[in-house]
């Protein structure tokens, strides 16, 4: 069986219409960074501590949160799941390592709850140092990747289709951005590495089309460029979109099977999966494109 | 068959053998349950999970925590020494807290870096590493010096608080003060102060305002200082570390003391530390930590004793007074000094660890700590297997349906995919060696999506020269000849990624980036290479007419 041969839609015919619906989804985006004052950051890149425990039986979020302030805890971030009975516990606190914080976070949950045990699953404490520190790592390798690729880019083809290609990447790290801040989840180490895995994986789909357009332009020597790449887009429909699907069953399946703990990790690789698809079509080739366009007008205009 | 293809078959078939066979220790040590590894003798258990996949901390459970040393105040020779020294004493606490294979390295010029897999008791491997274990043996003022101290204590805070106006000479009554009014306002540090024997004791309830205020003294400008060095407090003040209750009020009291700031003795002296019953009075069944001195420091112990019959000496550690006893008769050498205190037996034997091991040579702190416990690293290993099962059953059903037959050799594929993985991690002898943690399962979960794209690249080829009707042969050469390049410049910026990730990466993140790594490196092996094989055995040695596909 395939699907999907011997089409021939005009995707570059539709490209107004698909950077308006970029722009528009990344405005949303933005907007929501930009009322929520930023990302999120996790505490990898905040400070702070993370207790996960995980009771009997089902316990309320108001009530942790009062034992939270018995032992002087007052603004935390309760998260619920596993049937209300585990809670993910986030807070920013100053001296939590000569406290011992969490050792006392979970003595006084177990007290407040006779009957209902509270065991520990897993604590995480960031010091202001280290969250700098890890702020500015992660910083270097988004950008060292995004160098590397753009050099590799620019070696196999021309400038121009390495400019659309970051386009693309930009584009797609802005709506998983902004996407994560919509959806309130915070950005922590594992969804950094997600990021530049997406950013890995975009461009991969991306090389693969340019490939088809690199090999047309030789083929279908003549044609308009608009009509070469629209060719090219149409060929490699097929392979993208069962490359995309597959990859997007496995990831689909860490979402929803895989636990809390890798849950926002696969969220990114998730949007990235769907969102990196649809800028290899509707975003790196149409602004090619139209450099491209540009680049044939300004030369006819001089020798015109 | 070619002596080119032979050779290519015997490689397939080799590697393909060999990684199986790698892969399957891990495979057979992550699927025994606890009861199964109990029936094993410790030497197989030890073989079993050597030669399989190493477990990073948030699979296996465990402590990874970032110490930084405190190199403020040290000279500069003092400061060379200190994290090697740092290193050897927490190295020595954790031997005898008897986790197996504990990592304690120093990174940098003041960063240790602890990891502890396997750790049960996480908050008391906290405490046992960061205590400084300062142990001094020192010696109480004797009653007129402590007067002294007192109404100097007593002079300072009284000028404080009338200046700050927390208390003032007049009453609102605008009578004379009472005998206590004046005490109050005269000593009001020495008012609270209760002597049921010699020495001084607060309540409970008076002990945090009295440390708030004396933290606000300057005690070198209160207390009398030594004539050489005129920073430096003659006397040094210092709590007990419990309470007790005295006799009539029921109420709860903290000892409190008035130190000569020389101890006789240091930690130093102490050649061993052992933990026994019964010795202490106060607290008969309490465990205490009996003390054996080391030559010159039970000379020198002797001496002080025998000259100070009468006197309090104490034995403080960090700063906080563990016990204090009078001594009754000079203590010869060889006598064994107790501490003792109100401890449990797990206290006891952490003061014990941390005595014989050594004093940490600065202060440090935690800047970072991650610790997993058993049952979540188990609950995600289980998850993240699950995830993968479920994954890879769909990718399969997937390929079968839209590819057909040659669907069927990409799933074959991408089994061995996974096997080079967990073979590669398992095998490579690297210093320490991989270890996979749960993003790096989701790295090989990863893979078997994304490795299903260099096969999808040739069959799509492949079908694309079919339908431009070449033959079956010509189709699957040009098709995986075409396919190659784009294989490899898609596969490249991954790599990148990866490599990034493995460069730029700590712990949980550098497991994802090496499993992301080997997997694209694995899935172009098996796509070039192993299902090129299979093709071709099929229609060149077994001449196959029509591919399935």
């Amino acid at each position: 069986m395939e699907f999907l041969v011997g089409t021939h839609i005009n995707f570059l015919g539709h490209r107004r219409a698909a950077f308006i619906l970029s722009a528009v989804v990344i405005l949303i985006g933005l907007i929501s960074l930009a009322v929520q004052g930023g990302p999120k950051l996790g505490i990898d890149f905040a400070g702070g501590v993370l207790l996960q425990v995980k009771f009997d039986q089902a316990i309320t979020a108001e009530s942790v949160r009062e034992s939270l302030e018995a032992v002087g805890v007052e603004e935390a971030e309760i998260q619920h799941f596993g049937g209300n009975r585990e809670a993910i516990i986030r807070l920013m606190a100053e001296d939590a390592e000569a406290d011992d914080l969490a050792g006392r976070i979970l003595e006084r949950l177990n007290t407040d709850n006779p009957g209902n045990t509270a065991s520990f699953m897993r604590e995480e404490l960031v010091g202001p140092k280290i969250g700098e520190e890890l702020r500015a790592k992660a910083t270097m390798a988004i950008i060292y990747a995004l160098i590397g690729i753009l050099i590799y880019i620019s070696l196999r083809f021309e400038f121009k289709f390495a400019a659309g290609a970051v386009a693309a990447l930009v584009h797609d790290v802005l709506i998983t951005l902004g996407l994560f801040s919509l959806t309130g989840r915070a950005i922590t180490l594992p969804v950094i590495a997600a990021f530049l895995t997406i950013v890995g994986y975009s461009l991969n789909d991306t090389i693969v089309i340019y490939d088809r357009i690199r090999e047309d332009r030789r083929k279908l020597y003549g044609k308009s460029f608009v009509d070469i790449v629209n060719t090219s887009l149409n060929e490699s429909l097929s392979r993208t979109l069962v490359t995309s699907l597959t990859t997007l069953f496995v990831v689909v399946c860490l979402f929803i099977f895989g636990g809390e703990v890798i849950k926002d990790f696969a969220f990114a690789l998730m949007v990235g999966v769907i969102v990196g698809t649809y800028s290899s079509v509707y975003v790196a080739s149409p602004l090619v494109v139209e450099w491209q366009i540009k680049q044939e007008a300004r030369r006819r205009r001089r020798h015109g | 068959m070619t002596p080119k293809m032979r050779w290519k078959v015997l490689l397939v078939f080799v590697v393909v053998i060999l990684a199986a066979w790698r892969a399957s220790y891990t495979f057979r040590f992550l699927s025994m349950s606890e009861e199964d590894l109990a029936a094993l003798s410790t030497d197989q258990v030890e073989q079993l999970e050597a030669n399989a996949i190493r477990l990073g901390l948030d699979l296996q459970g465990g402590m990874h925590m970032v110490l930084e040393v405190e190199k403020e105040g040290l000279s500069a020779d003092e400061s060379k020494d200190v994290m090697a020294r740092a290193q050897e004493v927490i190295t020595n606490r954790i031997d005898q807290f008897g986790v197996a294979e504990p990592s304690i390295q120093i990174e940098g010029d003041d960063r240790i870096i602890v990891q502890l897999p396997g750790l049960q008791d996480e908050q008391r491997a906290k405490r046992l590493i960061g205590r400084t274990a300062l142990l001094e043996f020192m010696p109480v003022a004797v009653m007129e010096d402590t007067d002294i101290v007192l109404r100097a204590i007593d002079r300072a805070l009284s000028e404080q608080m009338l200046a700050s106006g927390e208390i003032s000479m007049e009453t609102e009554t605008g009578l004379p003060l009472s005998e206590t009014e004046r005490l109050e306002r005269e000593r009001p540090f020495s008012v609270r102060l209760r002597f049921p024997g010699e020495l001084p004791f607060m309540a409970e309830s008076d002990v945090a305002w009295a440390k708030a205020k004396l933290a606000g003294l300057d005690l070198a400008e209160v207390l009398p200082t030594y004539p050489d060095d005129p920073t430096k407090p003659r006397y040094r003040l210092a709590w007990h570390a419990d309470t007790r209750v005295l006799s009539d009020d029921g109420e709860d009291y903290r000892g409190f003391y008035v130190l000569e700031n020389e101890p006789v003795m240091l930690g130093s002296s102490v050649v061993s530390a052992d933990v026994r019953p019964g010795l202490d009075q106060d607290y008969p069944n309490a465990p205490g930590i009996s003390l054996r001195l080391s030559r010159s420091g039970g000379r020198t112990f002797a001496d002080y004793t025998g000259r100070n019959i009468g006197n309090y000496v104490t034995l403080v550690l960090d700063d906080v007074v563990q016990s204090a006893a009078v001594i009754k008769s000079r203590i010869p050498a060889g006598t064994p000094a107790s501490l003792t205190g109100n401890f449990t037996d797990e206290e006891a034997s952490d003061i014990a660890i941390v005595l014989r091991a050594g004093r940490l040579p600065a202060p440090m702190t935690v800047i970072e700590e991650r610790t997993v416990g058993p049952s979540l690293g188990r609950d995600s290993i289980n998850l993240g297997v699950r995830a993968m099962l479920i994954g890879f059953l769909l990718v399969v059903l997937f390929m079968l349906i839209y590819y057909k037959a040659a669907g069927a050799i990409a799933v074959l594929a991408l089994v061995v995919n996974v096997l080079l993985i967990i073979a590669l991690m398992s095998s490579l002898p690297v210093d320490p060696r991989p270890a996979l943690t749960l993003p790096g399962l989701a790295g090989i979960i990863l893979t078997i999506g994304m490795a299903v794209d260099a096969n999808v690249l040739i069959f799509e080829r492949i079908r694309e020269e079919l339908r431009n009707q070449k033959t079956i042969r010509a189709a699957i050469r040009d098709g995986y000849e075409r396919a190659f390049l784009t294989i490899m410049d898609a596969n490249v910026t991954t790599l990148i990624a990866a490599g990034v990730l493995l460069y730029f990466g700590t712990g949980t993140i550098k497991g994802f980036g090496v499993t992301l790594s080997l997997g694209i490196i694995a899935s172009m092996f098996t796509a070039i290479v192993a299902t090129r094989v299979v093709f071709d055995l099929f229609t060149s040695h077994w001449n196959v007419k029509h591919l399935s596909i």
